[in-house]
């Protein structure tokens, strides 16, 4: 069972019933759940959209797209039926919230689907989780079942005109489907390559119809948002950037865990304070601020507000709200090699720039890490990853072109070390085999 | 290798998985607006029963959903967790990826191919294990972490790691 932290800084909202048995349904609606569905029901789509939009939330998933402003993209009036996404696909590397969001409070994240299908007319949703999390599958299941039974779910919800149905489903194994796209396909049942968009999954989505998607942190948010009001919730978090985010702390810091922090809070003081600093009392090397696929900061960029545009500024991203951190014992090229052989394990293989792209990374920072690197390839990693930026269908491309860029950026000394014929100790020859 | 329905054909009404299973695909393949929707589920819950996806059980699903036997191995080869080949009682899969392999999920998985004396993708002779290096499994937070089967383990040493290869070891004889 994960490990919950808890540091006094932390403002508890969405993590508030972690850890109190609320996967339970009494146990849920007696620490309050369910309240804001029922007033959702009352107060109708309008209102329910304009909290959404006072709230300033931002999509966690990775993107930051307003909530409030997607949902009401979603057209009033269409042939087809609208469906609610929950996107619990979560596999972005040094992501690990939805897991203790589904494990702890289940039925937050069904709450928030009626909320969203309410606010958009929608009558189905559905929770998509990524495969590896089947024991949390089983846990949705049955705080699903237990809805039905409350008649929270299905014809009539809460005694009301409305009716909501929710499926819930795993994946089995694939980064991609965490695109909006890609998902949409995978719960088709087909492969889980991107589609072109426009048109936008809120004007042909899932089967065609209007489809709203967000991820399970943003609908776990949803009935915290209407419980304390929009513009509360907006106060709690920094300009345009509302309420709190869960940080995913992990690496090199001494209290590694899921941290609930007002949107903007400082990168350093995360690190140093919430999360204890850096392990053994080391020096930082570099943070990655937020999963895998967001440019890496040097210890001097870190004195900065974690929110989208705070992040932005500094040149990378929020991200997922994975925060990496780094020590000086860490080869970079090693962890750039790393994390490219992830996104070339993952590419789909539907656009070329990303299929070939990612496949020549990983290939070029093998041999390089390996000892066997020509200081030519220093500037071909770069020019590599500077023409898979903007040119796939889906992110995937640019979330392995954009730390591929900042590693070779910020950290060239440290490749051009390698070119002494001396392989870094960590290397590993055999990898050339199967490169 | 069956690319075709012809070759495995399974008559109507027959089915090669447990009645508790078969009645569960009954129920799936009628739950989404499109019955093809169900395929990915169908697909791993055949495979949690007989352990992987034979040409059997691709048949079965195709017909299940009236989709070709080519569409279900189009859409399985897709996914990693999918596989056409049996794998040993544990499937041990340990996590490398940035969070894991920053407290020691490589070291981990290279302990873990000592101890079990297989590589990647492996099994034991006696069938009881096999070995993984996965991609990030969501515990990054835990690190470092692995799955054996569908059971999370975090915070591992390969002290941990032994006592828990060990339990399984247990409970598999």
């Amino acid at each position: 069972m994960p490990t919950l932290v808890s540091h006094p800084d932390e403002v508890k909202i969405v993590t508030s019933r972690f850890g109190l048995g609320a996967a339970e349904i009494d146990r849920y609606i007696e620490l309050g759940g369910y309240q804001s569905a029922r007033q959702a029901i009352e107060k109708g789509p309008e209102w329910i959209i304009a909290e959404m939009k006072a709230s300033n939330l931002r999509g966690r998933g990775g993107a930051g797209f307003p909530t409030g402003m997607k949902w009401s993209f979603v057209p009033k009036q269409s042939e087809k039926p609208k469906y609610i996404l929950v996107n619990g696909d979560e596999s972005e590397p040094g992501t690990c919230k939805d897991h203790l969001i589904f494990l702890h409070d289940p039925h937050s994240v069904i709450e928030g689907a009626i909320i969203a299908g309410l606010a958009v007319g929608a009558k189905t949703g559905f929770i998509y989780l990524r495969g590896e999390y089947r024991y949390l599958l089983t846990i949705m299941e049955k705080a699903i079942a237990d809805a039905y039974a409350k008649g929270f779910l299905g014809k009539g919800i809460f005694g009301s005109s409305f009716d909501f149905d929710i499926i819930s489903q795993t994946g089995a194994g694939a980064y991609e489907v965490g695109e909006e796209s890609a998902l949409m396909e995978s719960l088709e049942g087909k492969r889980g390559i991107p589609r072109i968009r426009p048109p936008f999954p809120a004007v042909v989505g899932l089967y065609g119809g209007p489809t709203v998607i967000n991820n399970a942190e943003t609908i776990a948010t949803v009935p915290h948002i209407l419980r304390m009001g929009g513009e509360a919730y907006a106060k709690v978090g920094s300009e345009r950037n509302g309420g709190t985010r869960l940080f995913c702390l992990s690496g090199h810091v001494e209290r590694t865990g899921v941290y609930e922090l007002p949107m903007g809070y400082n990168l350093k003081k995360m690190i140093y304070e919430v999360a204890g600093g850096i392990r053994g009392g080391r020096k930082l090397k570099a943070v990655v601020p937020g999963g895998s696929s967001t440019p890496v900061l040097l210890p001097e960029e870190i004195d900065i507000g974690m929110d989208f545009d705070q992040v932005g500024k500094a040149g990378s991203m929020l991200g997922s709200g994975g925060v990496v951190v780094l020590d000086e014992t860490v080869c970079m090229v090693e962890f750039a090699l790393r994390t490219i052989k992830f996104y070339q394990h993952e590419s789909c293989g539907w656009c070329i720039p990303c299929r070939e792209g990612t496949d020549w990374l990983k290939k070029t920072l093998t041999r390089f890490h390996a000892g066997a690197g020509e200081a030519r390839d220093i500037d071909n990693i770069r020019y590599l990853a500077e023409n898979m930026l903007g040119r796939t269908f889906c992110p995937l491309g640019d979330a392995a072109a954009m730390p591929t860029i900042a590693f070779v950026k910020k950290f060239r000394q440290e490749f051009e070390d390698h070119l002494d014929g001396r392989p870094c100790p960590y290397a590993k020859q055999e990898e050339l085999v199967g490169a | 290798m069956s690319l075709t329905n012809v070759a495995v054909n399974p008559k109507a009404g027959e089915t090669i998985f447990s009645p508790e299973l078969a009645a569960r695909f009954d129920k799936l393949v009628t739950l989404y607006p499109l019955r093809r929707s169900a395929l990915i589920p169908m697909l791993l819950y055949a495979q949690d029963e007989i352990g992987y996806l034979s040409d059997a059980a691709i048949a079965e699903i195709a017909q299940r959903l009236e989709i070709t036997v080519l569409d279900v191995r189009n859409v399985l080869t897709y996914y990693s967790m999918l596989r056409t080949r049996p794998v040993g009682k544990f499937n041990v899969q340990v996590c490398t990826n940035i969070s894991c392999m920053l407290r020691g999920g490589q070291e981990l998985f290279e302990h873990c191919e000592k101890k079990l004396g297989i590589g990647h993708r492996q099994t034991t002779p006696d069938g009881l294990f096999s070995l993984e290096e996965v991609e990030c499994i969501g515990a990054c937070s835990w690190a470092p972490a692995a799955q054996v089967n569908y059971d999370f383990h975090e915070n591992l040493t390969p002290e941990t790691m032994d006592a828990i290869l060990e339990q399984y070891r247990k409970a598999g004889q």
